[in-house]
């Protein structure tokens, strides 16, 4: 049941320590390249199973630069957990995107 | 070979220009902003830059056929539109009808973190996309230093800068990037260095009590443009600009004559009055039936069914009408068609800039052919010490080029006839006609002499001017007032005395 379906993904999404990650580029430049394989490789070693990463290619849809008032290429917004937070740069700094997305484990 | 002769064009002498279609700018700049450049618009804050650049967008819109996009770093779509309401721009009727996109960038200065290299294709992307939108010729970036906030790595910022200008220029965009004025520099980032082809300056001052706003154009490539500042008003019809309107003196003399106004007076000047689109300087002393001159001269004119334009700054217009009937004067009649238009202002108001601004401005709405400025002394009290003679000299070649006659009373104190602004205006003015004061005998009288009038013979003697209820009549010969003798012309009256 697609209602049943839905309904899981949000329970899921609603549990706090789930991460809805979002990264913009503008087409397979070499620094959009780089920040997807930074991206996956850090949310496998820090999240892995509780992250779910969307990339938005600019070139293919421009509307949607404004929603996250987008200026910068490569940018990552963390969507879940709130708050929302920003991370320009093809993402090549670890430590910078660990501290940025508030990935340190709790001690 | 002719024909290959004939494959050869002429260079082009002038770079094409988009009107910005503000008023005055347009002369200034010899036609607008250079088309398909980016141009910097610079100066403190509140000092009307981003209203140019709206009203850039808005005329280029309405008028010009030319859709803009206005990238805004500072304020919302909302607030922007309620900021230039006023003005009458109805923005949102605009980007209904996809001639104006505005896109309100919001740069958070805390929230981003910088994680390795990036570039700003997010910005290039969102432009593009919003000029792509609405097929926009003009843009507008309001103001980019906000990125300066947003961004931490300047060096990257400068470059991704540059590259946004160029990418404007490769698409023929029209272009207005805005900037805050820096301490030692035109701008705080030095934006003046990548903008190669315009930068016109923005300044907003105070000087005793009196604020004064004017423009001045830095630098324009391909252009011959005057230096000097140019004072500009804010109303509520938008900007307005005060250009000098003949850098050189080319405007045509005109032999048609127009009456004075008093019978008498035509006669001393070869019995035809004044020649149209001069100017005309009263001076006398208080009491000297300055104003009755002014009133008399408009009123033949009105008779003749011309419009004309009186600036009072010393009495309210119901104060002269009243004033007017007592020397038997009904000035009544020729307001109510619309032949007769006052405007009263308070000198000290706003500055002479503002003054004059607002008076070219009513100038180009009404279309006078008469136009009288009753006092310019007021006016000039008005002027702190801003160089006064440059701004008459600037509103005497508007009238001429207009062909309007116009007619300036001044005051002067007894004693002192040569006063300070008597001599920066009177070279100015094509006729000179003095008004004084004189007891002989113990019975006071007023006098009435023309101390010059350029292009004509006129009469030198001092006349008895009688001032009743009839109105304004010129009594007996008093005196030849220069030791000179009399020309040619003036040998009817001579004969007389």
């Amino acid at each position: 049941m697609k209602n049943t379906a839905t309904k899981k993904r949000t329970a899921k999404a609603i549990r706090s320590d789930f991460f809805i990650l979002r990264l913009y580029i503008a087409g397979q430049t070499p620094n959009s390249v780089t920040a997807i394989a930074n991206l996956k490789k850090i949310c496998e070693d820090k999240l892995r199973g509780k992250y779910r990463i969307e990339v938005v290619d600019l070139l293919e849809k421009p509307q949607l630069a404004k929603g996250d008032q987008i200026i910068a290429i490569p940018t990552l917004v963390r969507r879940l957990p709130p708050p929302v937070k920003k991370i320009i740069g093809n993402l090549s700094k670890t430590e910078s995107v660990i501290v940025g997305l508030d990935l340190q484990p709790a001690r | 070979m002719p024909r290959a002769r004939q494959k050869l064009k002429p260079i082009r002498s002038s770079l094409a220009k988009a009107p910005t279609g503000i008023q005055g700018l347009d002369e200034v700049t010899g036609g607008g902003l250079p088309k398909g450049r980016v141009s910097l618009v610079c100066g403190n804050a509140g000092c009307g830059k981003s209203l140019l650049a709206m009203e850039f967008l808005v005329h280029g819109a309405l008028r010009y056929g030319e859709p803009g996009v206005c990238m805004n770093f500072e304020e919302t779509e909302e607030k922007l539109a309620a900021n230039v309401a006023s003005l009458g721009f109805d923005l949102r009727e605009l980007t209904k009808r996809k001639r104006l996109l505005i896109d309100y960038v919001f740069i958070e200065r805390n929230q981003i973190a910088e994680a390795g290299e990036y570039n700003l294709d997010g910005l290039f992307i969102r432009l593009a996309h919003a000029v792509k939108t609405i097929k926009a010729k003009r843009v507008v970036l309001d103001s980019v230093q906000a990125l300066f906030a947003g961004v931490a790595d300047s060096a990257i910022l400068r470059s991704e800068l540059q590259r946004l200008f160029r990418w404007l220029e490769d698409h023929k965009l029209t272009a207005i990037v805005t900037g805050e004025a820096g301490v030692h520099t035109l701008t705080r980032h030095n934006l003046e260095e990548y903008i190669a082809d315009c930068v016109i300056a923005l300044d907003h001052r105070v000087t005793e009590q009196i604020s004064t706003r004017r423009l001045r154009i830095v630098k324009y490539r391909g252009t011959s443009h005057g230096t000097d500042e140019y004072p500009f008003l804010i109303d509520e019809e938008g900007i307005s600009v005060v250009p000098i309107t003949s850098l050189a003196l080319t405007h045509k003399a005109l032999i048609e004559r127009v009456s004075t106004g008093i019978t008498a007076l035509d006669e001393m000047m070869e019995g035809k009055g004044f020649f149209r689109g001069s100017s005309v300087l009263v001076t006398g002393t208080a009491g000297t039936g300055k104003s009755s001159m002014a009133a008399n001269f408009v009123s033949a004119a009105c008779a003749r069914g011309e419009l004309c334009l009186y600036f009072t700054f010393e009495e309210s217009p119901s104060q002269i009408l009243r004033n007017m009937r007592s020397v038997g004067l009904n000035l009544e009649r020729w307001v109510k068609p619309g032949l007769l238009h006052f405007n009263a202002m308070r000198p000290t108001s706003t500055g002479l800039e503002g003054h004059l601004a607002a008076i070219h401005k009513l100038i180009a709405r009404l279309q006078p052919s008469i136009v009288v400025i009753d006092p310019i002394t007021n006016l000039i009290s008005a002027s702190g010490n801003f160089d006064v003679k440059s701004m008459l000299v600037r509103l005497v070649d508007f009238l001429k080029v207009k062909k309007i006659t116009s007619m300036f009373t001044n005051l002067t104190f007894a004693g002192d006839p040569q006063a300070r602004t008597t001599a920066a205006v009177s070279s100015l003015m094509d006729t000179w006609i003095v008004l004084r004061d004189s007891k002989p005998n113990g019975r006071p009288r007023r006098e009435l002499y023309v101390l010059k009038s350029r292009g004509m013979a006129h009469s030198r003697v001092v006349r008895e001017l009688i001032v009743s209820a009839r109105g304004l009549e010129l009594g007996g010969l008093l005196a030849d007032h220069s030791t000179a003798a009399p020309p040619a012309g003036s040998a009817k009256v001579v004969a007389v005395e």
